[in-house]
């Protein structure tokens, strides 16, 4: 479901609370909605309480890994002698996941406001905002934002008439879903081919031109004002099941379900009520077959862990599975697991940027393969096959692409081990011609 | 068309003067690489060998380098396109939801026939691309800069008769 629409009573409404009401895209829609108190009131306190304060409320990265989001900013070097800079990471290409578009759409102003306090918690004077270059309606309401944002003096040489000084700039993407990854997309800003570095040395220590910079995901910086104005132990609250997952979490679901959309959860809310209480379930006459909920890139859960399942970090970990970026893709009984899964391989294929040689060729092998088995020429040792080459994929590259691909491949031969022997006993009709 | 002399200047005059506004927000030159190739793209409609080596004259880079960084992202055109550029997405969650029965549709009423190729009238050219980020609102369709959601197969006709 698109905006405006209204919310479901059982969504926690932070991050989306305006969502869909074009009146808080302008700068006075927003002041007159209370934005810009926080950024405010976080250029009046010390760069190091900010930090404490954003530690102390628990926020975790929301871009996929789940990082605390105060402990990466107090990797900032504290004594500057050096250029600082934030990244705002707005690439969102991750299958399954549409949260950070909407935030820029409808609150670009909530997002520019995150990113101010952040740069002031970590002295950066300059942050980019780098966006996927498909989203040109999201890039055109987060530039009108940030000119009138400049207008009126919230950035610039003397931010909100301040003694900080905060430049924003977006920068635009030009399709490569590598450039989400944090190193690739640092190269990308410097105008380079969007290959991920090597870590160490980590971006806190060189990063974008070689100097200090913090990347945060859209959604883990436009949950940053929330966090000043109501304060640590508010953020704290929100939180259903593990202490360690605490706030908001806009849940992006897609796939087979009658109402797909954006709904905005309180950490820990049961995948089950998401999938059959908000989301109005399968389709009549349908059931629920398999979840990927991080995004494409994590292990896939079966009906019964789905509806076991806690969405929370901590939840997900115990299914069997990750929180990821909250891209949940849903399938019902209608949904062919092997010719999924080789669409999902053949999107890492596509989007390895080819400097390892496992991702290169292990991504390439897994569409081979599962594209043989489709076409009914499979056999039996073809599934050790896959789980071989995705062990081969794991852990062994430079960045975690490759684990990516392997994770739901892997997981669904595991899970769905009866839907590949199907096609190699010759029990189901083949679904591709061999290439 | 692919001949040096006939190549139009793209850095002249006021999209110079935006370059070099752009130029301001980065501490290198070649971090002006991205934006200067949307603007030679937004001129011409795609990336020439000759536009590169202009790109690359003004930044101080080789055109090899240019190049390089054409090629890896698959939003530069380095071939001449129809006048309208239709990408659909068609990764797992647009797939399940009916996405390439979008991308048929679109090749039968655009007359484009193959991915990739520009209809006989020059008008369209038709790709599939990967997740577009608005997986909940399949089959989303980039038309040049419309993002158009929930396209089906059935609304392709309607959706083609706002671009002719
Ligand atoms: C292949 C790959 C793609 C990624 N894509 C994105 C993305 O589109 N958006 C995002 O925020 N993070 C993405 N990430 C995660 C980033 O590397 C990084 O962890 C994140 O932006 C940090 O922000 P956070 O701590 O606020 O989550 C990606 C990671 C990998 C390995
Ligand atoms: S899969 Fe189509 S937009 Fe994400």
């Amino acid at each position: 479901m698109g905006y405006p629409h209204k919310p479901h009573p059982r969504e926690t409404l932070v991050l989306s609370e305006h969502f869909g009401d074009s009146d808080a895209r302008t700068y006075d829609g927003w002041v007159k909605r209370g934005g810009y108190r926080a950024l405010e009131q976080a250029l009046g306190m010390e760069p190091q309480a900010v930090i404490d304060e954003v530690k102390a409320s628990g926020l975790r990265g929301r871009g996929g890994a789940g990082f605390p989001a105060g402990v990466k900013w107090d990797f900032m070097p504290k004594q500057k002698s050096k250029r600082h800079y934030l990244c705002c990471n707005a690439d969102e290409s991750e299958p399954g996941t549409f949260k950070d578009r909407e935030i820029m759409r409808w609150t670009p102003h909530a997002l520019i406001e995150g990113c101010a306090i952040a740069a002031h918690a970590i002295r950066a004077e300059v942050v980019y905002v780098y966006i996927r270059g498909e989203f040109t309606e999201a890039i055109a309401v987060m530039q009108q934002a940030l000119d009138e944002a400049y207008a009126k003096g919230v950035l610039g040489r003397k931010a909100l008439g301040s003694g900080t000084s905060i430049d924003m700039y977006i920068h635009r993407g030009a399709g490569a879903y590598i450039c989400g990854e944090e190193t690739a997309l640092m190269n990308s800003i410097e105008g380079k081919r969007g290959n991920p570095r090597i870590r160490p040395p980590f971006p806190a220590a060189v990063g974008v031109f070689g100097m200090p910079t913090t990347i945060n995901n859209v959604e883990t910086l436009g949950s940053v004002p929330h966090i000043m104005t109501r304060g640590a132990e508010w953020y704290k609250s929100l939180s259903l099941s593990s202490p360690k997952s605490t706030g908001t979490k806009l849940m992006s679901v897609c796939g087979h379900v009658a109402r797909p959309g954006n709904f905005e959860i309180t950490m820990g809310f049961p995948m089950k009520d998401l999938i059959y209480d908000l989301c109005g379930g399968m389709s009549p006459g349908r059931t629920l077959k398999a979840v990927i909920p991080g995004g494409s890139s994590v292990p896939v859960l079966d009906r019964e862990e789905a509806e076991n399942c806690v969405l929370d970090y901590e939840g997900c970990v115990a299914a069997g599975t990750m929180l990821g970026s909250g891209g949940m893709i849903v399938f019902d009984d209608t949904a062919d697991m092997v010719y999924q899964m080789m669409r999902i391989a053949k999107f890492y294929a596509h989007e390895s940027c080819a400097q390892c040689t496992q991702c290169r060729e292990g991504t390439a092998w897994t569409v081979r393969i599962l594209q043989k088995i489709l076409s009914g020429r499979g056999e039996m040792q073809d599934l050790d096959l896959l789980l071989d080459v995705g062990e081969m994929m794991t852990g062994k590259t430079i960045c975690v692409l490759s684990d990516s691909c392997a994770a739901p491949v892997g997981s669904a031969v595991q899970k769905f081990r009866g839907e590949f022997e199907a096609y190699i006993k010759g029990a189901r009709q083949p679904a591709v011609a061999l290439v | 068309m692919h001949d040096a002399s006939t190549h139009e200047s793209v850095f002249d005059g006021k999209r110079r003067a935006r370059l070099d506004e752009i130029m301001k927000r980065y501490p290198t030159k070649q971090a002006a690489l991205l934006p200067a190739l949307w603007m030679v793209q937004e001129a011409h409609g795609w990336v020439s060998d000759q536009a590169m080596a202009e790109v690359a004259d003004v930044l101080e880079l080789t055109p090899a380098y240019v190049k390089g960084v054409v090629t890896f992202y698959t939003m530069y055109h380095q071939h001449p396109v129809g006048k309208y550029f239709i990408q659909v997405c068609t990764t797992t969650p647009c797939n399940i939801c009916g996405a390439e029965g979008v991308v048929e549709a679109f090749l039968q009423h655009t007359g484009c026939g193959e991915l990739g190729a520009t209809s006989k009238d020059g008008r369209y050219t038709v790709v599939e691309v990967e997740c577009l980020g608005a997986c909940g609102f399949a089959t989303p369709v980039l038309v040049n800069d419309d993002f158009i959601e929930n396209v089906t197969s059935e609304t392709v006709p309607d959706l083609l008769e706002r671009y002719r």
